[in-house]
């Protein structure tokens, strides 16, 4: 379990952004990653509130929502002509106008931010294509390094239930159907799903992700999340009066830095 | 490391680079019309043309939305896009695809606006090296009159605006250029680019373009390079 407590203040895996001052960001970011119908936005829907009971200011944000390129990345998964570089290229257009524009501006102002989908997902979704995974770590090598990133964990037997109750369809993205992982949708669904999963499950260690057991009733899981996610607000272990000394002599809990620049 | 992936296609690709007003897409297309009427079939890429990011480009610039991070990342979706569904199945079926301008105008531009030079390079690592790369030189104030006294109107992002180098947009224009030049011509040799003078005749720049081409490919066809009938090509030319 990573160590909140002692976390280093907020800052980038590999790449600075021109023009921001880390030292600035006050606030939380939080993370729920995990594949597709695994619940995630169900876990944000009853994590937002809670902290505004908590008195938290809480922004929520999460994939192709930006305000530059949500629309055309929308567009262009109607089409029919949408390639995997392309795709990748994309969704970082997407994550780095929220970035710039909505997340640094609302860790700035001591907001928690509370993320569906990080640059993991753009990542996994690339690498399950087949995409480079040194050329993946490094072009997301300007993503902030989140407070805690929740990922929640199912196997793909467990999703396929959840797509068929919740949804009724399979969609052609998620089935991966771009590229063709099976002879039909459902054979794609599980194959292209199952990749994701390992991906996914590969990034946690560098990563440092929370692994969150998704198959169990949602109220247990949002528990689970709950007491994760108040650890992050807990005071530091000592109280920090000259900041950068103390802060320094703790070893950094995770080396996500290291592993992550993949060299 | 190398900058990136081999071009093991049939095809040849040949781009053109250089600062605006350096004369290079005049240059392209003269170059482009002569391999057609020597038989080979050639296609053309431009910069920043993809359809699918048309919009969101075009949204971004009206707004000025963008900032050197997401303008570098918008481009090499274009870029990639370009790639997957236009110049790389071209390659493979042996096309000769000309590219007016290419990966090393975002090594230069998105370098000038701040962004992390390593980064961008690592960005379009998933592009094919090209065969044939032609930098037009030419001093800045050359080029600047070419530009300036051409076109009446400068862009926001093409001046540089964004960078806020001055108020004046062609103050601005110029600055920003300069240091695009300045990195170009840090590239020259690592990138491997052949060097066009761009202060010449457009004929005698031609006729070195041509000159290099030829001793590239060869008097005659390379073998898995795609031919197209001469009389047909002339038709169309």
């Amino acid at each position: 379990m990573p160590d909140y407590k002692n976390r280093p203040p907020l800052s980038y895996y590999a790449t600075a952004l021109p023009g921001v001052d880390y030292s600035e960001l006050q606030g939380k970011l939080i993370v729920i990653e995990g594949p597709d119908a695994v619940g995630r936005s169900t876990q944000i829907r009853g994590l937002k509130p809670w902290l505004e009971e908590l008195g938290h200011a809480v922004l929520d944000t999460g994939m192709a929502r930006s305000a530059l390129a949500g629309k055309g990345i929308k567009e262009a998964k109607e089409g029919n002509t949408l390639g995997p570089v392309t795709m990748t290229m994309y969704y970082l257009t997407d994550f780095a106008d929220r970035l710039e524009n909505e997340i640094i501006p609302a860790l700035r102002a001591g907001v928690v931010v509370l993320t569906d989908r990080y640059i993991y997902s753009v990542m996994a979704r690339a690498i399950a294509r087949g995409e480079n995974r040194a050329w993946m770590d490094k072009a997301a090598g300007f993503a902030l390094v989140p407070h805690a990133v929740f990922y929640l964990h199912a196997e793909v037997q467990h999703l396929i239930s959840r797509v068929v109750v919740g949804r009724g369809a399979f969609d052609y993205w998620e089935s991966g159907l771009d590229i063709g992982f099976g002879p039909n949708m459902y054979d794609s669904f599980v194959k292209y799903q199952s990749r994701l999963i390992k991906v996914f499950d590969s990034l946690a260690v560098p990563y440092g992700f929370e692994v969150v057991d998704a198959t169990r009733p949602p109220v247990e899981v949002f528990e689970t999340l709950k007491t994760s996610v108040s650890r992050i607000f807990e005071p530091p272990e000592k109280p920090i009066l000259e900041p950068n000394k103390s802060v320094r002599r703790v070893r950094p809990p995770r080396t996500i830095k290291a592993t992550a620049r993949g060299d | 490391m190398p900058f990136f992936l081999p071009n093991r296609a049939p095809g040849r690709l040949i781009i053109v680079e250089g600062i605006d007003g350096s004369g290079k897409s005049t240059q392209l297309a003269l170059l482009s019309q002569w391999l057609r009427l020597r038989g080979y079939a050639v296609a053309f890429s431009e910069w920043n043309s993809s359809p699918l990011v048309k919009e969101t480009t075009r949204r971004g610039k009206k707004k000025e939305m963008f900032t050197p991070t997401s303008f570098s990342l918008i481009h090499a979706t274009d870029f990639a896009d370009r790639m997957e569904r236009y110049i790389m199945p071209l390659l493979k079926a042996g096309a000769v695809v000309c590219a007016d301008r290419y990966a090393y105008t975002a090594f230069a531009r998105d370098v000038v606006r701040g962004v992390d030079r390593a980064w961008v390079q690592n960005l379009y690592r998933f592009a094919p090296q090209p065969d044939l790369a032609f930098y037009f030189k030419v001093p800045l104030e050359v080029a600047l009159g070419r530009i300036l006294g051409g076109r009446n109107a400068l862009k926001y992002y093409e001046a540089g605006m964004d960078l806020g180098l001055s108020r004046n947009i062609e103050e601005s224009f110029r600055i920003f250029q300069g240091r695009i030049l300045a990195e170009y011509e840090a590239m020259i040799e690592e990138m491997g680019f052949h060097v066009i003078d761009a202060t010449k005749s457009i004929e005698s720049q031609q006729k070195e373009m041509r000159r290099i081409v030829l001793r590239h490919f060869g008097r005659t066809r390379p073998p898995g390079v795609l031919g197209v009938d001469i009389h047909a090509a002339r038709l169309h030319a």
